[in-house]
């Protein structure tokens, strides 16, 4: 697993002579960040996670932390590393072995005034407690008359990692997403993680933060704004990582990196490729997408998760909607394979979007397959 | 987390093992932590025994052992005493100059070993007893340990009984009638509505399920609310968006309503604990039914709370039937009771029809919550002497002679009326002024709240997030746009 790790940094460019290139074509305020690249601090997205749950339960006693192996073991990915012996057992709750129980028990915490932040080993096993997520969090607020707010977050690693099986890969960005009531982020840089953490957990709403356990050790650079304690992101907006005025390719999480790369690829046969990191899956930043495909004409969909009623389906028939005369090209569409996951390597491979496709269908939607 | 541990050296359990007192007790000491009757010589010299795990003990002792949780992993024997590495091996070296011990330290504590092969018994020999204070004439029954109450709390207690009791008539007729869609009554529960939250303080949150209205009703909350909520009309708190008797208020701390069923059992439990971080002078409660009971919130709660020591009261309203589903297809256990037991939970079988049982057994199970920081478990029981709802019909599958013996001498509202009656605190004509009074009062309340309008349409997208998003910014905008186009298409008593 740490080789394909190794693989996939080193794919995506990110020694000294490429991060420059890389770094040229991100938006000004990120190149600017290219004249102080030396002195720019790089932080993993497992540490930027970290110091945002440190920062936050620094600053606001009613955070606190519950999930299995949180505490002593320092967290099953060691994402809470540090926090039980900084801030001790009452706010690094270790729980037996039951998401619908320790899930319950943090909503019911909400409706009382605490700030929990709930771990889930994997978004997969949070299925054994997506009533409470749904039902007893989620609507709450509405059922009530607006008078139970349930400001909690439900983090952990989405999606596959590698060689993990059918039941420990799946993509929950499109069940989560389909619900009102709850705000689902999905970060993929450390700014990304840094940023919408800290503000999903400053949120009085339901947030559901889904994470990416193969994106926990890449580092990326931060400036000074991202190391801020206050430093927060905005709900619902997307971030356009890279410009481009050819084709629109829309991504998520571990995908904005693939995308990232593909676009290089493409970048030498001609196609100028603009990759937008989501960042938000609800709400959904419907103007970003539609004012890069008014000006591109062409849009791809990527996503790790399954392809029916997947976010690529819904960002699609935004774009239909609002931006249908627009598009040069229908729409493609680029999702996980219509199967559980399989767990040999190869076999993997072939069930997950990988940088070829989105160059395949990249190039099929600006009508140059031949 | 490794479960077993080991003794110092292998020479060690050679010996032990050879020896023939071993051999009767049939058990592989110390060795690993599965228990087989024999041990064929051959195989112990294939045995690895690697070494205690090198954890630093000490670290137990930065956690504050007031609010600590169990950590079975951390120590060897587990729970809340503390056993060092040390002591393990002391016990080794003591075992081979002594006889076999008849015990030994296990992960989670000491158990005594037996030689006898016995199962525990899948029928319930006697079952636990169940606390009483009055029996059906409404005297105290000899000896009986119970909380002294003043003539004002009785009465008081009484006159609410019978309002709720008179309440859900009336209500379940006006459903009946066609003017409200739903409805659900307790009727054969007041002693457990009013009683326990009799008991409790304002402060102390209440997390129901469905059936205690009248603990609501006790607090003060009015005819005229509860008759709002049910016509789901603007003054409604829930904004007309709930299904009737889903009620809710914040002022008097009761959670809103749930349809999930045992969902707000570990929401009690959470909640419980925030107020055991705040510090605070109050508990939670929550209630459910036999029904309840079975499903997986209710297992998760009951053992979360005994390890967080939260201060939670479960109140298990044992009524009998969950819908048409009699508790004896619901669990084949003593009760609700025991279940308590087995995680750990002080438990208590009170007599749900008893006003002064419930009412002393709440009173001092908030005092254990609160001063012991511990949760507890009081099963009542009771009987459903009405239908589980206006969409049942009883009748369909048990007797009616069942439900009549139970709305006779056992009604707790008859046996509370006999033991105020007796103490010269009530009689006839007030109980007939009060009944005529309440009657008076809710036909008011009801013809009130049909003519009152309904929520206006901003109301239903309010509220989904704190701050209302633009999508539903623009779809109300677009709404009301097409309300204004078609006029006459638009229900004239929805208000805009």
């Amino acid at each position: 697993m740490l080789g394909i790790i190794k693989q996939k940094v080193g794919a995506r460019g990110l020694t000294a002579p490429v991060f420059g290139d890389y770094m040229q074509k991100l938006s000004p305020v990120a190149s600017a960040m290219r004249d102080f690249s030396s002195a720019t601090k790089k932080m993993t997205v497992r540490d930027a996670l970290n110091s945002a749950l440190d920062e936050e339960m620094a600053a606001d006693s009613n955070v606190f932390v519950m999930g299995e192996e949180v505490g002593e073991y320092q967290g099953a990915y060691k994402i809470t590393k540090g926090l039980l012996d900084k801030y001790g057992p009452d706010r690094v709750v270790d729980t037996p072995i039951t998401e619908a129980g320790f899930t319950g028990i943090g909503v019911g915490a909400a409706y009382h005034g605490l700030k929990p932040v709930i771990e889930f080993m994997t978004f997969n096993f949070s299925m054994q407690a997506i009533d409470h997520i749904i039902n007893s969090a989620a609507k709450s607020n509405y059922m009530s008359g607006g008078k139970i707010n349930v400001p909690i977050v439900f983090r952990g690693p989405n999606g596959a990692a590698a060689g993990v099986g059918a039941q420990h890969s799946q993509c929950y960005g499109a069940w989560y997403g389909a619900i009102p009531g709850l705000k689902v982020l999905v970060p993929y840089s450390s700014e990304d993680a840094r940023g919408l953490l800290k503000a999903a957990i400053r949120d009085p709403d339901p947030v559901v933060f889904l994470e990416n356990e193969i994106l926990y050790g890449d580092s990326f650079p931060v400036s000074q704004e991202v190391l801020d304690p206050n430093f927060c992101l905005p709900i619902g907006k997307a971030k356009i990582e890279r410009q481009g005025k050819d084709v629109t390719i829309t991504a998520y999480s571990k995908m904005v990196g693939f995308a990232l790369k593909a676009a290089e690829i493409l970048e030498k046969d001609g196609i100028n490729a603009e990759v937008i990191n989501l960042r938000s899956i609800r709400p959904l930043d419907r103007d970003t997408i539609n004012d890069s495909v008014r000006k591109t004409n062409r849009l791809v969909t990527v996503e790790e998760g399954f392809r029916q009623h997947g976010v690529g389906a819904e960002i699609c028939a935004s774009v239909v909607e609002d931006s249908f005369n627009y598009l040069d090209a229908p729409v493609e569409r680029i999702a996980g394979a219509d199967v559980p996951t399989p767990y040999t390597a190869n076999l993997e491979r072939l069930a997950f979007p990988q940088i070829e496709d989105i160059v395949r269908a990249t190039k099929r939607a600006c009508y140059r397959s031949g | 987390m490794a479960s077993s541990y080991f003794s110092k050296s292998k020479a060690l359990i050679m010996q032990n093992l050879k020896s023939r007192k071993f051999l009767t007790l049939g058990f592989v000491n110390r060795t690993s932590s599965v228990t087989t009757s024999q041990f064929p010589p051959h195989l112990i010299k294939t045995i690895s025994f690697p070494p205690l795990p090198a954890r630093n003990y000490e670290s137990s002792s930065r956690i504050n052992s007031s609010i600590a949780f169990a950590r079975c992993f951390a120590s060897v024997s587990g729970g809340r005493g503390a056993h060092t590495a040390t002591s393990v091996s002391d016990d080794v070296d003591q075992f081979c100059t002594e006889s076999p011990s008849q015990e030994v330290d296990f992960p989670g504590g000491k158990v005594k070993f037996t030689p006898k092969l016995t199962f525990t018994s899948k029928t319930i020999e006697e079952r636990v007893p169940c606390y009483r204070v009055l029996n059906e004439n409404g005297d105290l029954i000899i000896d009986s340990d119970s909380v002294e109450i003043s003539k004002e709390l009785a009465v008081k207690m009484y006159t609410d009984m019978v309002t709720l009791q008179v309440m859900d008539t009336i209500f379940y007729e006006a459903q009946r009638q066609g003017r409200i869609s739903f409805y659900l009554t307790a009727i054969g529960e007041e002693a457990i509505n009013i009683a326990s939250a009799a008991a409790l303080n304002i402060n102390d949150f209440v997390f129901p399920q469905y059936r205690e209205a009248g603990v609501l009703l006790w607090r003060g909350f009015t005819l005229q609310e509860f008759a709002n909520q049910l016509f789901g009309n603007k003054y409604d708190y829930g904004k007309g968006r709930q299904m009737p008797i889903h009620y809710g208020s914040k002022k008097l701390n009761y959670i809103t309503v749930a349809s999930t069923v045992a969902t707000q059992v570990p929401h009690a439990v959470g909640a419980a604990y925030s107020m055991k971080m705040e510090k605070k002078d109050s508990c939670t409660v929550t209630y459910f039914g036999d029904g309840g009971s079975s499903t997986g919130d209710f297992h998760a709660a009951l053992n979360f709370a005994a390890v967080m020591e939260a201060p939670v009261i479960f109140f298990c309203r044992n009524n009998g039937w969950a819908i048409s589903t009699p508790v004896r297809d619901q669990f084949r256990s003593d009760g609700i009771v025991v279940k308590g037991n087995a995680y750990g939970v002080p438990s208590i079988r009170v007599d749900g029809n008893d006003v002064l049982a419930v009412y002393s057994a709440v009173h001092q199970a908030r005092k254990m919550a609160i001063q012991e920081q511990t949760p507890v478990l009081i099963e009542a029981l009771t009987y459903r002497a009405g239908h589980h709802s206006t969409s049942d019909d009883s009748t369909k599958y048990r007797s009616l002679d069942e439900i009549e013996w139970w709305r006779g001498d056992q009604n707790p509202v008859k046996r509370f009326r006999k033991f105020i009656e007796n103490k010269g605190w009530w009689s006839e004509e007030a109980e007939s002024e009060h009944r005529s009074n309440i009657r008076k009062q809710l036909s008011q309340a009801i013809q009130a709240a049909e003519r009152v309008e309904k929520p206006s349409i901003g109301d239903l997208f309010s509220d989904v997030y704190d701050a209302s998003p633009k999508n539903l910014r623009e779809q109300e905008s677009f709404l009301r746009k097409n309300i204004e186009k078609h006029a006459r298409d638009y229900p004239t008593d929805v208000p805009l």
